[in-house]
């Protein structure tokens, strides 16, 4: 178990490396950092002086591994834009989208489930045919479109949640805020969550509906019932628990997904999260953030990809035994 | 002779496809008695798993019963709701499937599994069951079973896998055991201890068993009697000696002419050449074997032959019934 966790962890760096690489590059020659952060007016003097101070003139090895160094102590550098170091902004911005994505995909899988398991149950029935045709829609419909609706009946019409931002927030520790404590941050969460959460409830639903579709037609659940055992014991301890191995997987990704993506969603609610802040840095070639976005991504990814193992490994036996033999 | 523990009468199965309906067992008909082995042999796609299936009520759509009766006891249990049919399927009839690989779910113990299936049919505690569980695994021949019966399934060999299975089948006690091609997917040297096990569990408990397989070798001596099926329907039973030894259907004759000595067993069935008809829209109004047969007359391509009863044995063969008159063409 625990070669198996550092096995997993030294794949991780490789990942990581690979990818701060990536953020090298595109923070080093996607546009001059130099003319980002001079005005017009500054000397040619002056200009090849900054570029000196800031590095830009030693060898591109040096330049990387000095980035990759940096970026290993969370030093991103600091904003063209708001000239405030990028770490601390990351920070800022972290709890509004941690929050968002985690209600998001908490949601899915709350709702996705049970859909999913009631589909594959009541495979011909009228619900099961409604369900399938609404998540068809759900998959088909993008994002910014359905938040824009959402915003249309439940904000202007209705007048039920808020269109745009976070509500009151409370400071929890040093770094943490939460909209979750009040309830017009909690009222603000609801449109921007069903929005984010849509997509993914309806990909976890027909998931769940096709791996108990096929579960349900696997030899042991005939051989379950050739015993005798009551149908609620078939579907929900023996199929259910089989149909969701597969799902761990899905449901992990598409957390890092969730969270990726999330840049949609908080750019029509105007979400003060991680995701508004990328898109704005990619506005005004605000380098140094979009690097470090990039690397918050990939090592979320990468943390993610490791627990779903974990959980694997928690869930099906015959992973522990392989995993035990090696 | 009192009656029959089970009594198949006339059924037939068909399935519903986008063309219509394809018939895929019809007219079958035989008995069961109690402590009875029955032999089914017959080619693959005869119907054999189906008619099996059918008896436990578990056939899925788009297949279903359209007619006939299946009887245990004298009652008939092929209309039951699911809810009695559960009452059935376990303590009266249990069934057992082809590969024990995939018969047993892979994320619960093996005790867990037997407990589970324990408890579903006796008011016993958990501690109870867990003792009968032990007890079921070391009668099926499972070594120290206080040990294994924490393991996984996949912590079991197949032959032994196959064993836990039986177990999970003699849970409830049942009188019946269907065992469709229950070493089929198994090495031959653990063929014949599975085989061993359920003649034992069979007279010790005083089981019938019906027994599916493709090895003759089997059911000449394990099988009290057969029935071999061909294309759907029964074309002969009998006491397994003498359907062995003279059999009255051509196409039986061809499986017994091939049955493998002790040294050959890894040879099975018949080599009999040509193969079996697809599955028909309607009853086949010719004997469906007709294209294979080399003693073909006239009645065989334009009649299907009736059952006849010649003693303790059934068959549905024109060499053994007198042809209507006018019928030949
Ligand atoms: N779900 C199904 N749909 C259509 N035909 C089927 C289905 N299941 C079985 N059959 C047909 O029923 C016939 C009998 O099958 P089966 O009982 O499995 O044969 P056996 O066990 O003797 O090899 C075969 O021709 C098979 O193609
Ligand atoms: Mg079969």
């Amino acid at each position: 178990m625990l070669a198996f966790i550092l096995r997993r962890l030294g794949s991780a760096a490789i990942v990581l490396i690979f990818v701060g690489v990536l953020a090298f590059i595109l923070f080093r020659y996607v546009g001059d950092p130099v003319n980002q952060m001079v005005g017009i007016d500054t000397s040619i003097a002056d200009r090849d002086r900054l570029r000196e101070s800031l590095g830009l003139n030693d060898s591109v090895i040096v330049q990387a591994l000095r980035f990759l160094g940096h970026a290993a102590m969370f030093d991103f550098g600091v904003s063209y834009q708001f000239k405030r170091p990028v770490a601390e902004l990351l920070i800022e911005r972290m709890p509004a989208t941690l929050e968002l994505s985690l209600i998001s995909a908490l949601l899915s899988l709350v709702i996705g489930i049970p859909m999913g398991v009631a589909s594959a149950l009541g495979k011909d029935r009228w619900y099961a045919k409604l369900l399938q045709a609404v998540s068809l829609a759900g998959i088909s419909l993008p994002t910014f479109l359905i938040g824009i609706l959402f915003i249309y009946l439940f904000s202007v019409t209705l007048r039920w949640f808020p269109s745009f931002g976070r509500g009151d927030t409370v400071k929890l520790g040093t770094y943490w805020t939460t909209g979750l404590l009040t309830s017009s941050g909690l009222r603000a969460l609801i449109l921007p969550a069903m929005t984010l959460a849509l997509f993914q409830m309806t990909l976890i639903m027909r998931l769940v509906r096709s791996e108990m579709l096929e579960v349900l037609r696997s030899d042991h659940i005939r051989f379950a019932r050739a015993r005798g055992l009551p149908a609620r014991s078939i579907n929900f301890r023996h199929a259910l628990k089989n149909s969701l191995v597969p799902v761990i997987t899905v449901a992990g990704l598409q957390l890092g997904s969730v969270i990726a993506f999330a840049t949609i969603t908080e750019t029509v609610f105007q979400w003060p999260g991680m995701g508004l802040l990328f898109l704005q840095s990619v506005q005004n070639v605000d380098v140094p953030i979009m690097a470090a976005y990039l690397l918050f991504v990939a090592a979320m990814f990468v943390a993610i990809n490791l627990v779903v193992d974990i959980l694997y490994l928690a869930v099906d036996p015959r992973l522990k035994t392989t995993s035990k033999a090696h | 002779m009192s009656a029959p523990l089970l009594s198949v009468r006339k059924l037939r199965v068909e399935f519903a496809t986008r063309k219509g309906p394809l018939v895929a067992l019809d007219d079958v008909s035989f008995d069961i008695a109690r402590g009875e082995v029955l032999g089914v042999v017959g080619e693959s796609g005869a119907g054999k798993s189906l008619t099996g299936l059918a008896i436990m009520g578990l056939i899925d759509p788009p297949g279903r019963i359209v007619s006939g009766e299946i009887l245990l006891d004298g009652e008939r249990i092929d209309h039951l709701s699911e809810d009695r049919m559960r009452l059935i399927r376990g303590p009266r009839i249990a069934m057992i499937f082809q590969d024990p690989l995939t018969s047993l779910d892979p994320l619960f113990t093996v005790g867990d599994q037997l407990v589970e299936t324990i408890r579903a049919h006796q008011p016993l505690s958990a501690q109870a069951a867990r003792q009968k569980a032990i007890g079921l695994l070391g009668e099926v021949g499972i070594p120290a079973p206080e040990q294994r019966v924490d393991s996984w399934p996949h912590e079991f060999s197949g032959g032994m896998r196959q064993r836990v299975v039986i177990a999970l089948a003699m849970c409830a006690e049942p009188e019946l055991i269907v065992a469709d091609e229950p070493t089929t997917a198994l090495d031959v040297s653990v063929q014949a201890q599975i085989i061993r096990l359920l003649k034992r569990l069979a007279r010790e408990r005083g089981l019938s068993v019906m027994l599916v397989t493709h090895d003759m070798g089997v059911i000449a001596e394990t099988a009290d009697r057969v029935a071999v099926m061909y294309a759907g329907r029964v074309v002969e039973t009998g006491p397994v000696r003498e359907v062995v030894h003279a059999a009255l259907h051509p196409y039986a004759q061809g499986l017994m002419a091939a049955i493998p000595t002790l040294e050959t067993r890894a040879v099975r069935l018949a080599q009999i050449p040509g193969s079996m008809p697809r599955l028909a829209p309607r009853t086949r109004p010719y004997c469906a074997f007709h294209t294979r047969c080399d003693k073909r007359f006239e009645p065989c391509s334009s009649i299907a032959p009736p059952v006849t009863r010649m003693g303790g044995r059934e068959v549905a063969c024109w060499l053994h019934e007198p042809v209507p008159a006018g019928a030949a063409r």
